[in-house]
């Protein structure tokens, strides 16, 4: 009877917590939707105060964000920026990642340390001297100074990203190639190129999305000419007294869409996980 | 002379090595550099090397306390997003519809970004916003809601993006852990409950270390959502804050870096004592239970 008992409890326990935790999700996500779906209604509003719905829809409030914020040069600086940042980080990372998975040497976990680090601090701290350094050669202010500080997380990010896929191709390949005379640029060409085309496809598209959405660092080294969306974005919240709340949601609208049309093509390719992990902590050991 | 030199007489230098050259004379440049020069220059305030400004920090009302309000916000903001995630996280380690589909609505708030999302708590959880008239309209409560401009807003902006992130990590690292182990488990008797606390909890306690640094070092870099819903006048003036004041509104680059190097050390203070912590819970090797 007592252990019948007991299970009952445990079942109804083991319950209670699955409907707990799916409860707490079901809330965070519910809320997350409603946010967003605040924003876009009041982007669309002609006034919205205190009910549930607005009194009457409209579209200015896109035009006048338009026009306000200058959103065709930014969302060109964030498009020349992005792309930017993405090509740099592949030519600089994808090459070191083929020297790292394929490799043993003297100070080779120093060097993934060197690659992890920017990963780990947060940007503010290294943004604030980078920003320093940056204004005295002249370059904060400058599109090439939102590129280069930039690419300090995205390039050990494609790193990180391509050392284990490229652990996982065959060493036996790109010997073969060898045996049949390939120089190093035509295996890394006919051989390796192919083999990693889904892998680089995989990480130029997380980079491009968390580019679009990194704040801090575009927004220490932007001047007025070269800023991003993100950072327009924050101005236009920054300062939203002066302008109309529909304006900037329309402008939030804009950038929302921006980053989840990118999203939505990187999910077709990549695990959502993937996003925040394959930082491999620690170095296989050698 | 080397070309004649027979190539297997000693090892030639491995010319694959010079691949990794360009990235590492990058991260140097751009990483370390600037870090470097910012540790010298915030030991010059004048010309020679003192101390000045970390004395200035730590006697200055305005400038020490920050590292206590960002910790206020930090610490909780990261407890709770590590602790509640891991187990949701542990409830979906099977690969199902579900988790495909819950990993995908959690990506969206992470590339939404900080800005964004502080947006939408203005409208949504403002005064005026859709929660506050629901729950006056239910009359769960009826007076005003203060979520925004407060420390709260700014505790709720922090887990709503480091929420999803903490998730999809320990997401990462309990997938990487071979489910036969725990099978084996059961069949000597375990039950789930014993299968968490032996089996998935050892191996996840380096992967939850590393998840709580990082959830960590994102909570403590609090910036924008600081500024937009909090009061970077008072309760939430975080200490990133006082850095950007020091550095774009003062233009005492010196302080600005001295602050900038307090903040890496604070941090690096936690996240030592979590990987500390870490030891005394789990010693081995860190590999995922797949060897």
């Amino acid at each position: 009877m007592a252990a019948s008992g007991g299970t009952i409890d445990k079942r109804w326990l083991d319950t209670a917590w699955g409907g707990l935790l799916w409860g707490l999700m079901a809330i965070f996500v519910v809320n997350i939707g409603l946010m967003i779906a605040a924003v876009a209604t009041s982007s669309f509003a002609r006034r919205w105060l205190g009910t549930w719905l607005p009194e009457g829809w409209t579209t200015t409030w896109y035009t006048a964000a338009w026009k306000e914020f200058q959103l065709g040069d930014v969302l060109w600086v964030t498009v020349e920026v992005v792309f930017a940042v993405v090509f740099l980080a592949l030519v600089i990372g994808v090459p070191a990642a083929y020297t790292l998975a394929r490799r043993n040497f003297i100070g080779k976990r120093a060097l993934m340390l060197l690659f992890l680090l920017p990963l780990m601090v947060p940007p503010i701290t290294y943004g604030i001297p980078l920003a320093t350094v940056l204004y005295k050669v002249h370059l904060a202010g400058t599109i090439w100074g939102v590129i280069l500080a930039n690419l300090i997380p995205a390039a050990p990010f494609v790193i990180l990203v391509m050392t284990p896929f490229i652990e996982q191709i065959d060493a036996n390949l790109e010997s073969a190639a060898r045996v049949f005379g390939a120089s190093t640029l035509r295996m890394f060409w006919h051989v390796l190129v192919p083999l990693l085309a889904p892998g680089i496809l995989a990480a130029s598209l997380l980079v491009l999305v968390r580019t679009i959405a990194l704040f801090e660092l575009t927004f220490l080294t932007a001047g007025p000419d070269s800023q991003t969306l993100v950072v327009a974005l924050y101005y236009a919240v920054f300062a939203a007294g002066v302008r109309a709340p529909q304006s900037v949601d329309a402008m939030a609208m804009i950038y929302m869409a921006v980053t989840l049309v990118w999203l939505l093509i990187a999910l077709r390719f990549v695990n959502p996980t993937q996003l925040v992990s394959r930082v491999k902590e620690h170095p296989r050991a050698a | 002379m080397a070309a004649a030199a027979p190539p297997l007489a000693r090892a030639p230098f491995d010319r694959a090595l010079w691949l990794v050259v360009p990235a590492a004379a990058f991260m140097v440049l751009l990483f370390v550099y600037p870090f470097l020069y910012g540790l010298f220059l915030s030991f010059e305030p004048k010309e020679a090397l003192t101390a000045d400004n970390y004395r200035r920090f730590f006697s200055d009302e305005r400038l020490w306390p920050t590292i206590w309000t960002t910790l206020r916000l930090a610490l909780p903001a990261t407890v709770l997003n590590v602790f509640v995630a891991l187990p949701i996280a542990y409830k979906m380690r099977t690969r199902s519809r579900y988790q495909r589909f819950v990993t995908t609505v959690l990506v969206i708030p992470i590339t939404l970004g900080t800005v964004l999302i502080a947006e939408g708590m203005l409208t949504y959880f403002g005064p005026r916003g859709w929660l506050s008239q629901f729950l006056q309209f239910f009359h769960l409560y009826d007076g005003p809601i203060r979520l925004t401009h407060n420390y709260w807003g700014v505790l709720i902006s922090l887990v709503i993006s480091g929420f999803p992130f903490a998730f999809l990590l320990i997401l990462s690292y309990i997938t990487g852990i071979d489910p036969v182990l725990a099978r084996a488990a059961a069949t000597l008797g375990a039950n789930p409950t014993a299968q968490f606390r032996h089996i998935y909890l050892p191996l996840l306690a380096p992967g939850l270390a590393m998840c709580f640094c990082l959830a960590f070092v994102q909570a403590f870099s609090v910036f924008p959502s600081a500024v937009l819903l909090g009061a970077p006048a008072g309760p939430t003036r975080v200490i990133s804050i006082a850095a950007y004041e020091a550095a774009f509104e003062q233009y005492d680059y010196s302080l600005a870096s001295a602050i900038a190097m307090i903040m890496g050390f604070v941090q690096l203070i936690i996240v030592a004592a979590v990987l500390a912590l870490r030891n005394v819970f789990y010693r081995g090797p860190v590999v995922g239970g797949k060897g």
